[in-house]
């Protein structure tokens, strides 16, 4: 008797990992029968969850501890035993913008189109038309991220430039309406706003932070307690799929999976750009393979470092202009399941890292780390303004940043 | 009171809003645009805004509920623990609500449950429409079908329709599913 599990996402390239779990058998394998169930707003992907209509869900990290600690909501503990991914966001400007910032068809620096961009905006603000962004919720890696670029190049996010949510599936139209100036979203919708002309892409998430969390796989606490079994099976589906999916071998099929109506109902050729880390950056230009763009897989990606979630805590505390409670901080730490994903696969081939908290941002080149078994080598988890993350002190790094 | 129903879908729109419009000293206003919808919310200025599940624009009006300044009362989702019940049963309906602060519960609750009914009626007059559809669809297959085989084979039409049913019956299907594939093999054989 296999186990019936619901998981909620929306059309995005990156809920591929459930998406592929079970299109190619791997939670069957695991004595799982996976439902999905597609909407579109985050609103309704966490309603769904918190009401039963889902068990997990595919999240945005930050939303995971923004509901367990009661933002916008009464606080329900969620828990996150594995992560979906790193990066796999752009920044896309209108092209008028884009073109003070870089080269059309090539990625801008993060410091010097920073420093371009504090010339934009101040302009802006002096002629009463502020620049505005657009990101797909507050709690929301890509908000974290693009305020994290802004005030590290010296544009104070709510003052100097507005920053709003645009919905995913309207952010070529905003681009286009110059509702906002520039958005940053997931894909495919960066690579639509590209093809229709509405924009083009500027910057990678991974350029900012080289190594950062996007989605997660987030479920109730309570369920993880009840379910403990099926969460652990349905962590080792996903990790079958997260290899599956970086190998080139089957990108064309996971394009044409992913475009289908049930899921992305997207473009294939669009999809398999994202899938293999290939962008078209600006109409009528070429292809520009950015390793690293999406980061599904490698370096034990889907590890939930505890560290993450504090670093996205800090950001969270950061632009709600409060203080780091030591009280809250415990309870968004706690989000993190290290310990759910290593007891789901111990004794496989996987890498188990030994810790389950690193310093983010320190590593500026390769490194071999230690792992249950064995080693396993990292590349740069930097920062574009070489900023350090050490979760031991969390108010002292506030308080550094801009 | 005020109540606000965004809905893209203009006919739901206007079957809860037919609804609501037997309630005593409410307002309704309807918005099906997603361009403004911000800018229209602030202006309408409600004591009750309506949603549907589906629609995309969900996360950027609860962003605009959580930050703004813009309007004079706080909304939050209704989100009253005692009301956990209700919103399950609104979330189940397909329908999630946000509300004024301070809005008494007594007065919330009848919009909610009927908001959530006509939903739910809503829901069914489409699933009644799709089904209606899909007969229809059918019907058309097996006429389709018939002509084939009647053309093709001389069969008289009642000849005609007791090969379709006993093909059906031999193969455990339904009579509709036979004319489809009827249909789809003489249009692969280049008929029309």
């Amino acid at each position: 008797m296999s186990s019936e599990l619901t998981v909620g996402f929306l059309p995005l390239v990156d809920a591929c990992l459930p998406i592929l779990a079970r299109e190619h058998g791997f939670a069957e394998a695991e004595g799982l029968s996976l439902r999905l169930v597609k909407d579109m707003s985050w609103a309704t992907v966490l309603d769904r969850l918190l009401y039963g209509h889902s068990d997990a869900a595919h999240m945005v990290a930050p939303l995971a501890i923004a509901t367990t600690l009661g933002r916008g909501r009464p606080a329900q503990p969620l828990s996150v035993p594995f992560v979906l991914g790193l990066n796999g966001n752009a920044v896309t400007m209108r092209p008028d913008l884009a073109r003070r910032l870089t080269t059309p068809g090539h990625l801008a620096d993060p410091v010097a189109a920073g420093a371009a961009l504090r010339v934009v905006a101040q302009e802006r603000r002096e002629a009463g038309n502020p620049l505005r962004f657009g990101v797909v919720h507050r709690h929301s890696s890509h908000n974290y991220m693009l305020r994290y670029w802004l005030a590290g190049c010296g544009i104070r996010p709510d003052h100097d430039v507005e920053i709003t949510t645009v919905a995913p599936p309207f952010c070529a139209d905003a681009l286009e309406a110059g509702e906002v100036d520039a958005i940053c979203v997931g894909e495919p919708w960066n690579s639509v706003a590209v093809e229709r002309g509405a924009g083009e892409i500027v910057l990678m998430t991974a350029q900012i932070w080289r190594r950062g969390v996007e989605k997660v796989l987030a479920m109730k606490e309570r369920l993880l307690l009840e379910r403990r079994e099926d969460v652990e099976a349905l962590v080792r589906a996903l990790v079958r799929a997260a290899r599956h999916f970086v190998d080139p071998e089957h990108w064309d099929e996971n394009a044409a999976i992913l475009a289908r109506s049930e899921y992305l109902d997207g473009d294939p050729v669009l999809i398999r750009r994202a899938i293999s880390d290939r962008l078209l950056l600006a109409r009528g230009g070429e292809i520009v393979p950015f390793p690293d763009f999406m980061f599904q897989y490698r370096e034990a990606a889907n590890f939930p470092w505890v560290s993450q979630a504090e670093w996205l805590y800090t950001q969270m505390v950061r632009w709600e202009h409060g203080t780091i409670d030591s009280e809250e901080a415990r309870k968004a730490a706690r989000v993190f399941r290290p310990d759910v994903y290593r007891s789901a696969l111990i004794g496989s081939t996987e890498p188990l890292p030994g810790a389950s908290s690193k310093v983010e941002g320190s590593l500026a080149g390769t490194t071999v780390v230690g792992t249950q078994q064995g080693r396993m080598t990292l590349e740069s988890n930097q920062f574009f303004d070489g900023g350090v993350f050490d979760p031991a002190d969390l108010a002292g790094y506030l308080a550094r940043l801009p | 009171m005020r109540i606000a129903i965004v809905d893209e879908s203009a006919s739901r729109a206007a079957v809860i809003g037919e609804g609501l419009a037997a309630l005593d000293d409410c307002e309704l206003f309807v918005v099906t645009e997603r361009r403004a919808l911000v800018a229209r919310i602030a202006e309408i200025d409600p004591d009750i805004v309506l949603m549907d599940l589906g629609n995309p624009s969900r996360d950027v009006l609860e962003e605009y509920f959580a930050v703004s300044r813009a309007l004079a009362r706080p909304i939050a989702m209704f989100v009253d623990e005692s009301d956990d019940e209700a919103i399950a049963a609104s979330i189940d309906a397909g329908v999630s609500s946000y509300v004024v602060d301070g809005l008494a519960a007594h007065r919330i609750r009848p919009i909610l449950d009927l908001a959530v009914k006509r939903f739910n009626a809503f829901a069914r007059l489409q699933a009644d429409l799709a089904e209606a559809k899909g007969q229809l669809a059918e019907r058309e297959a097996i006429d389709k079908a018939k002509r084939i085989l009647m053309d093709s084979r001389g069969f008289s039409e009642p000849q005609a329709y007791a090969e379709l049913r006993r093909t059906a019956m031999n193969q455990g299907r339904r009579i509709a599913e036979i004319a489809e594939a009827v249909v789809t093999a003489h249009q692969l054989m280049g008929g029309k």
